[in-house]
């Protein structure tokens, strides 16, 4: 709908400046452009719901094999992203709530604040900056080097997947000496929510009666912990993981730019700043239907297995 | 301080997850050349259709046309390809090409003027954006039958409206729309009577050095040899164009040889290669023009003392030794240096109290407010802001309206907007191509809707101006043709609300062993298959 | 009454056990949040940064050294401290400390101007929706979960491509994007409220629904969505930075820091304070308004407070 009352001319997108005021009428009948606005909406919607977004002006191609294309690598970076959130996220949180007011409980809190206080972007250039241009420890930005380009046929569209299952292993490293980078950063930010958030659920559940009940009954410190605490935090920590793996999606606009990451994210992005409005609607539902989809499953299980709302 | 904490962090987490992943430091293999480039314009392979830079750049080196530019000597014009001789009639108005011995298709057609008369009857028929190119020599959908024709498998007759000078025709071949595409192959992936529109745009069907192999828009564009190429076989096996939007990683990756040539970079990226072993840049002059352009509909802006005080107010060498280092030359007229009959004065410098001057003996000494429509990318919103400097000075009242390029473009063509920062590149390796848009509008009404001329969009009325512009493409005697479009340069610069102030150098940065590697000067594409490393 | 005998009873008066009158009460709970604020040191870091950063942003004209836009083709990119530019130039030989100041007023500005419109939206939608109850609270509810279930910074790239780019449209942006918290947090308040016997005695005295949710609930609200919008304006910070840095915020030559940031990306390998140091910069304000955030929470929720 936004790009139907745009005060831009998707028509010029298509044709270009050279184009005569015939080509431009033609071109405007093409895209349906005569039919009154309601109608246009209609139509769309109803190509919508039966998978067809229509043609992505810029790159002349399906939006939806555009996104099919483009999508798997936002997810293999959000997931990874996610995976390094979680690893180090949980169990941090988990430190800092056992030992709370310790060093480790004050580091949790700077990587928090740090992670909620810095401009992604920024931190994605400068640690573009160090890791790859001054130390060279990683590859540079793009998902793997140019001349690894077309080696591996696609099976899940995931490249550090696909290059496993074909058992490319010069490509495997090359990916994942690319993604490492953007995936870390990524990480970084998740991890200051999950850690957060860990800690605060751990804190609730320690100063709980019945964790001193346990303690009374002279059960081991770790056993307390992890048997107990940690048990119950457990739903409560999935729906955030949910939802940080939801936000990540999202986070990785800003981040797919710095990286040049062929992902949904810089696809809307670019199709953003060239009106290419078929292809930000598209991307848009997609990763608006993904959010939507993750947040009743973090919903759902939260009511599932939480025994207060039974 | 904190800086440096977050540095600590960030290493650490990097360090823990990091160390062992030092990337594979490798070579390009010798028989492939991987390219950085910008290339997210791409929209369609379809000589027909396509008419962007980088589409440019893979046509001319898949599809073949009846005549073209040696990469080598690009000076010498256009010669023989897949027309090895042709022959005008005595009233000009028929040219009749026999076709050249041994150019096949990568399916293994062989070429033969049938695919000739197939090609351009198409680019008429489909109607595409760049078809006037064809279309002002009269061609019309209806008439193709008549005008274009093969009359055997090795001669094929096309018959012009009018008399035009030859070079003019054959220049106009060999643009992109020129390319000659596989009828057979084409026209087996036609559907719904598309005549392969739908299917070109996506693959190739030529019988040029290269076939592409697979497009990725945005990310990739892969060119493999085409097997039944007639021609030498090129050295490079495999052409890689990776887009990769930011200088500085083409530069990156460039220096760390991951690939063989980056095409986009910065004047201080390519400054930092200096001293950096194993790297060359080559230099080389393009069409395309940076100019500004005055709508004639704002009442101050019509005022020629106005427009003189603002060409004078411009620091053409100021931009040219600074942000434009490197990568455009200070030029003046509407016709690129090296193409027919371009002109090299510069009658403009920056010179405030001439500007000043001018402004008083206006209408407007106070000058006024004047909107600069400029576009999102960095090189014109900088030239926009050093213009808004400049003209500030004046006692103008300068705001840049920064939009997309469709935004500024729909207000250009609009007639809406006050001053328009743009560029503007040849369409066809003709002088023709420029004086065509810039020094050519017949009809100023609103009505005329000539949006495609430069001159119309400026609300520029030249009824005797168009006239000389039209005796200039008739004009079959080459210096007398010349002559005419430097006449028409003069009196362009003084007059018109084009203040043109560049030309672009492309710097395109490589490694050492690279060599013949030629981005196509001011009137072509670039061509891969000379090049070695 | 001297002075000093005001202001010690002032304190007293503020700390007295038992208020004698509602503003006493009142002012005496803000002044005990206060004090425990004063406490949180981390949290008065943040106050103190912010202070000086709206202070800069106040005293631009004073501090800057050099027109935030008077450009030096021969002066272009040159490191910090070279002749009097602290922070060095940019690529247009603009000095970037003088553009720094200026740049805090626009961000200063956005908060303000997000902070204004978002809460007020989300206000008017909560409460209308919690008093009126029914299909209408369904309806807008409903509405407001669509807006929840979008990603905000692709929502608001959608909205400023929509408007156009330019700061008060991504402001516009990111308020159609920030707002449904807020009803959410006015909803919750105001159905609490609703079943109130003093609410029902306003009812009785023949008050209309209008008077009663902006006269009678509205003002109760206010708190609750203060503190949030305080824990939000580093977000709103760093999204605005976004939408600059993405060309989609602030236009040139306007000295806007995620703009400025986008500029000197080009030039990061050679020149690396043109990006930096505006990055530093909004990692300021924004770490300046998560620990002012913090420090509140901890005041004013005391179920998290305590660390």
């Amino acid at each position: 709908m936004i790009g139907r009352v745009m005060p831009i001319d998707p028509v010029l997108a298509v044709i270009g400046e050279r184009a005569t005021q015939a080509q431009y009428d033609e071109t405007f009948r093409e895209l349906g452009l005569d039919r009154p606005l309601i109608v246009q909406f209609g139509i769309y919607v109803g190509n919508v719901l039966q998978g067809d977004f229509g043609t992505s002006i810029r790159t002349g191609q399906q939006v939806a094999d555009d996104i099919k294309r483009v999508f798997p690598a936002t997810l293999e970076l959000a997931t990874l992203g996610t995976l390094i959130g979680v690893f180090l996220g949980v169990p941090l949180g988990v430190v800092a709530a056992v030992r709370r007011g310790s060093w480790i409980d004050q580091v949790s809190r700077f990587v928090g604040l740090i992670g909620y206080s810095m401009p992604i972007f920024w931190l994605g250039l400068v640690g573009l900056l160090l890791f790859y241009g001054i130390l060279a420890w990683v590859a540079g930005p793009g998902r793997v080097g140019i001349f690894y380009q077309g080696i591996v046929e696609p099976i899940t569209g995931m490249l550090l997947v696909d290059s496993l299952l074909r058992g490319e292993w010069a490509v495997f490293k090359d990916a994942f000496s690319h993604i490492i980078l953007p995936a870390s950063l990524l990480g970084y930010y998740s991890l200051a929510y999950i850690s957060r958030m860990t800690r605060s659920f751990m804190l609730e559940q320690l100063n709980s009666e019945y964790v001193t009940t346990a303690r009374v009954k002279g059960l081991s410190e770790s056993t307390v912990i992890w048997k107990h605490a940690f048990r119950n935090i457990r739903i409560q920590l999935i729906t955030v993981i949910a939802l940080a793996y939801a936000n990540l999606l999202e986070g990785s606009v800003l981040t797919e730019i710095i990286f040049a990451w062929p992902g949904i994210g810089q696809y809307i992005t670019t199709s953003l700043l060239a009106n290419d409005m078929n292809s930000v609607l598209g991307g848009t539902i997609v990763i608006g239907t993904i959010f939507v989809c993750l947040n009743i499953f973090s919903d759902l299980l939260y009511r599932f297995f939480d025994p207060r709302s039974k | 301080m904190k800086q440096f904490k977050t540095f600590k962090v960030a290493a650490l987490t990097a360090l823990m997850l990091g160390t062992s992943l030092t990337p594979v430091m490798a070579e390009t293999p010798p028989n492939m050349l991987v390219i950085a480039n910008r290339i997210d314009d791409i929209k369609t392979f379809d000589p027909a259709e396509s008419f962007e830079f980088a589409g440019a750049d893979v046509s001319r080196n898949v599809y073949e046309k009846l005549v073209n530019f040696d990469p080598l000597d690009l000076d010498a014009g256009f010669g023989p390809q897949l027309a090895e001789s042709w022959e005008i009639s005595e009233d000009g108005k028929t040219i009749t090409f026999t076709m050249a011995e041994g150019h096949v298709f990568s399916s293994g057609n062989p070429v033969t003027a049938k695919d000739a008369e197939f090609s351009l009857r198409r680019a008429v028929l489909l109607n595409k954006t760049p078809s006037f190119i064809l279309t002002q020599f009269g061609f019309t959908p209806e008439n193709v039958e008549e005008t274009i024709v093969a009359t055997d498998d090795k001669t094929l007759v096309i018959t012009l409206d009018q008399q035009y000078a030859l070079s003019f025709v054959l220049n106009c071949l060999t643009a992109t729309i020129g390319g000659i595409v596989d009828m057979e192959t084409v026209m087996a992936n036609e559907v719904d009577g598309d005549m392969g529109n739908a299917w070109l745009r996506t693959n190739t069907a030529g019988s040029g050095p290269y076939k592409v192999v697979e497009w990725k828009p945005n990310e990739s564009v892969l060119m493999d040899l085409n097997p039944n190429y007639g021609g030498d076989a090129p050295a490079m096996e495999r052409v890689i164009v990776q887009h990769i939007q930011e200088s500085a990683t083409q530069r990156l990756l460039l220096e760390r040889g991951d690939i063989d040539v980056a095409r986009n970079l910065s004047p201080e990226d390519i400054a930092g290669l200096e001293g950096v072993d194993g790297v060359k840049v080559i230099d080389e002059l393009r069409g395309r023009l940076m100019y500004f352009s005055a709508n004639q509909k704002v009442e101050m802006l019509a005022d020629p003392k106005v427009l003189e005080a603002l060409k004078y107010a411009v620091d053409y060498e100021g931009m040219a030794n600074s942000f434009l280092k490197g990568q455009y030359t200070v030029h003046q007229a509407f016709l690129p240096l090296t193409f027919l009959g371009a002109l090299e004065t510069k009658p403009f410098t920056y010179d405030m109290d001439a500007a000043k001057a001018a402004l008083a003996e206006s209408g407007y000494p106070d000058c006024g407010p004047i909107k600069i429509s400029v576009r999102d990318a960095q090189e014109r919103m900088d030239i926009g802001q050093s213009l808004q400097n400049t003209w500030g000075q004046l006692g103008c009242d300068i705001e840049l309206i920064v939009g997309t390029g469709a935004q500024t473009l729909d207000r250009y063509r609009a007639r809406e907007h006050d001053i328009y920062l743009g560029a503007w590149g040849p369409d066809y390796p003709d002088p023709n191509t420029n004086a065509g848009t810039f020094a050519y509008n017949p009809d100023n009404s609103d009505e005329a809707g000539a949006t495609g001329l430069l001159a119309w969009r400026n609300a520029w009325g030249i009824p005797e101006m168009s006239e000389e512009t039209l005796a200039a493409v008739v004009e079959n005697d080459t210096d007398a043709r010349a002559e005419m479009y430097m006449a028409l340069q003069e009196e362009h610069q003084q007059i018109s609300p084009f203040g043109v102030m560049f030309q672009q150098i492309e710097q395109n940065a490589m490694g050492a062993s690279v060599e013949n590697f030629v981005a196509g000067g001011a009137t072509t594409a670039v061509s891969y298959w000379v090049i070695t490393k | 009454m001297t002075a000093t005998a005001d202001k010690q009873s002032m304190r007293e008066w503020l700390l007295a056990e038992e208020p004698t009158s509602r503003r006493q009460a009142r002012a005496a709970a803000w002044y005990q949040g206060w004090l425990s604020f004063r406490s949180n040191t981390l949290a008065m870091v943040g106050l103190i940064i912010l202070v000086f950063l709206i202070l800069c942003a106040i005293f631009a004209p004073l501090l800057a050294t050099n027109d935030p836009f008077a450009q030096d083709l021969a002066a272009r990119l040159k490191p910090p401290g070279w002749e009097g530019h602290f922070f060095g130039t940019d690529s247009l030989g603009r000095d970037i400390y003088s553009r720094l100041l200026y740049g805090a007023r626009i961000s200063i500005y956005i908060v303000l101007l997000v902070a204004m419109v978002a809460p007020l939206l989300g206000l008017v939608i909560g409460t209308i929706s919690g008093y009126m109850g029914g299909w209408v609270d369904v309806l807008l509810m409903r509405f407001t979960d669509i807006f929840l279930a979008f990603p905000r910074l692709i929502l608001a790239l959608a909205f400023v491509a929509a408007l156009g780019a330019g700061i008060e449209n991504a402001v516009l942006a990111i308020s159609l994007t920030a707002w449904p918290p807020y009803a959410r947090i006015a909803r919750a308040e105001t159905l609490t409220i609703r079943n109130s016997d003093y609410i029902h005695a306003i009812k009785l005295q023949g008050a209309g629904t209008a008077r009663i949710i902006t006269r009678h609930i509205w003002p109760l609200c206010i708190s609750s969505l203060v503190i949030r919008v305080t824990l939000d304006m580093a977000g709103i910070i760093l999204t605005a930075a976004g939408l600059g840095f993405l060309g989609l915020g602030a236009q040139p030559p306007s000295p806007e820091w995620g703009a400025m940031i986008s500029e000197g990306r080009k030039y990061i390998l050679d020149y690396w304070w043109v990006a930096t140091i505006p990055g530093l910069a909004i990692f300021a304000i924004s770490l300046a308004f998560n620990l002012l955030g913090d420090g509140l929470r901890d005041v004013l929720d005391p179920k998290e407070g305590g660390q």
